[in-house]
């Protein structure tokens, strides 16, 4: 009984702990939208008088809109390119057998493992060093050096509990190379694409060291917060910073309700044409 | 028989193939830089170009140097670091990983988000925090007049970054590494009259040991490489590695001199992952076959 009431402590103590932790975790973006509703021009605390005159400010500012522009381009782009290399990648991580698979695992993850600082510069050597001038486009490629090791990982993650029987019975049933992958494949694996490809946008989107070196006369959001934080206090950083937290959120909102929205739906098909067939 | 021998070719090594656009990708974007930082180390100081003649003054100047003192900086902070995150990170490690139940996956979830928000604006939240009349010093004036002003810009600021922004990569590792440690072999050991500090020094701490190393390395690295939490968070307090790197290719236009600190940063890393990677099984790990 004493027992049992000290492991129930236990447990009580560890969550109130976690709950902390997480606490502590989310505190200073609390902190960023507060100010950003703040009226001051420089930030001061308790909040005296609210306002959403940085908001509209943002709004209207046509640097702003660039600067979300060459954001969402260089995420949309590090994306579709990620998936595609990371697929392939990760059925070699994970699925198949072959000779040197244990050493293309370490060697394929290193870049996560890597000071992003550092990368960066170093991109940006051999892109002046090959006659390449840095640009927004120069970003996409800097990004996904870092970006497709990770989203990588997390297919693999789906790789592994994917049943290669599956392939083998297609195939023994005749079904070429490309329609294995079309039927079987990519269906099975679609849950680690969709979150592989949404950590690939998300961490673009907010990716700062490697920005801050690759985009040349360029710039995108994060790079354009430092620029701003390190020159002193403006009303525009929480705001804007506010603004991508949001748009964020929203991203990932909306591909989960839509990817939830998806598999009813063809849990529904499969179903009603089970249902024919019998 | 046609089907199956064209089948039976594609099987012949599908996996190399596959590996194919990635690790040539990879060795455009991450091999070819490395290898031309480590050329323009052997270059002459404040040259553009790596046709000249190899030289080791680079070398020599920065170990002369008092570069040291910025690589001490680093390796002091990043050890504290990794310290006070393993002991923040496994109660709540093992809580996810044995007690927690379905609630795990939530906790999972709300650590993840963080991740995928700028470091920079959560590192701007602190400092709205710590700030002279910020969110701290601002709360206690009003409530107890107290001041607490001189916490921004400051070594302890950083130290606090850097646990803040590589809290994940710690905890993660030490989840997995826990959850690796079978029920029955505590349940064993208590049978057998162990102590609940003996089940935990002698099973639980060894057997969940491959995720403490992966989560220490990956955090020891990490915060060795950081630059934007001494730079938002610390102001001029301390210079750390990532910060001379950076300027000696910014500002002083020393490339050479800037390959050399990243050459030996990366070295210092290098040989760590390098450890770690012999000791440990990836298929075992994320794949758990």
């Amino acid at each position: 009984m004493n027992e049992k009431r000290k492991r129930q402590l236990t447990k009580n103590l560890i969550a109130l702990w976690s709950i902390f932790v997480i606490g502590f975790l989310y505190v200073p973006m609390i902190a960023v939208v507060l100010a950003s509703f703040s009226k001051q021009r420089y930030f001061q605390f308790p909040i005296s008088s609210w306002t959403l005159r940085w908001y509209e400010k943002a709004s209207t500012s046509l640097s702003i809109r660039d600067l979300l522009w060459t954001s969402v381009s260089v995420a949309l782009l590090v994306t579709l390119f990620s998936i595609i290399l990371a697929f392939f990648g990760s059925l070699a991580f994970a699925r198949y057998e072959w000779k040197g698979r244990k050493l293309y695992q370490r060697l394929i993850l290193l870049p996560i493992f890597f000071p992003q600082a550092v990368l960066g510069l170093a991109l940006l050597l051999w892109f002046s060093s090959i006659g390449i001038i840095p640009s927004w486009q120069t970003a996409v490629f800097a990004h996904m050096v870092w970006i497709v090791p990770i989203v990588t990982l997390i297919m693999s993650i789906q790789v592994y509990s994917f049943d290669p029987a599956l392939e083998e019975a297609a195939f023994d049933l005749g079904a070429t190379r490309l329609q294995v992958l079309r039927e079987i494949t990519l269906p099975i694996l679609s849950p680690g694409i969709v979150s592989g490809g949404l950590f690939a946008f998300l961490l673009s989107w907010g990716n700062f060291p490697l920005s801050m070196f690759t985009t040349g006369a360029d710039q995108t959001v994060p790079e354009w917060l430092y620029s701003k934080m390190v020159s002193g206090y403006t009303p525009m950083v929480p705001t804007l910073g506010s603004f991508t937290m949001g748009s964020a959120a929203s991203v990932l909102i909306i591909i989960y309700l839509s990817w939830m929205v998806f598999r009813h739906k063809s849990f529904k098909l499969n179903q009603s044409s089970a249902n024919k067939e019998e | 028989m046609a089907e199956g021998n064209t089948s039976s070719k594609w099987r012949f090594n599908p996996g190399a193939l596959a590996a194919i656009p990635a690790s040539v990708f990879l060795f455009i974007g991450f091999a070819g830089p490395l290898a031309m930082v480590v050329g323009y180390s052997f270059m002459p100081a404040k040259t553009f170009s790596l046709l000249q003649i190899p030289t080791l003054e680079n070398y020599v100047s920065v170990v002369t140097d008092s570069y040291y003192l910025s690589f001490f900086w680093s390796l002091l902070l990043a050890s504290i670091s990794v310290f006070l995150l393993f002991i923040i990170c496994y109660p709540m490690a093992y809580g996810m990983a044995k007690l927690f139940g379905k609630w795990a996956n939530l906790i999972t979830a709300l650590i993840v988000l963080p991740l995928l928000i700028s470091e920079n604006i959560r590192l701007f939240g602190w400092v709205l925090i710590l700030l002279k009349n910020g969110i701290l010093d601002g709360t206690l004036k009003y409530l107890f007049d107290i001041t607490a002003s001189g916490l921004l810009f400051t070594v302890p600021a950083i130290v606090l970054g850097i646990v803040y922004v590589y809290l994940p990569f710690m905890l993660f590792p030490l989840v997995i590494g826990i959850s690796m440690v079978p029920e029955s072999l505590k349940e064993a050991a208590s049978d057998l009259g162990a102590s609940r500090w003996q089940i935990f020094k002698e099973v639980e701490i060894p057997l969940s040991m491959p995720g403490i190393m992966i989560g220490g390395i990956l955090t020891f690295i990490l915060a060795l490489g950081s630059l934007a939490e001494s730079k938002i968070l610390g102001g001029q307090a301390v210079i750390m590695i990532a910060d001379d790197i950076e300027s000696s290719f910014t500002f002083a236009q020393n490339w050479p001199k800037g390959s050399v600190l990243s050459v030996m940063l990366i070295a210092l890393s290098g040989i760590i992952v390098f450890i770690l990677f012999r000791k440990i099984d990836l298929d075992q790990i994320i794949g758990r076959r």
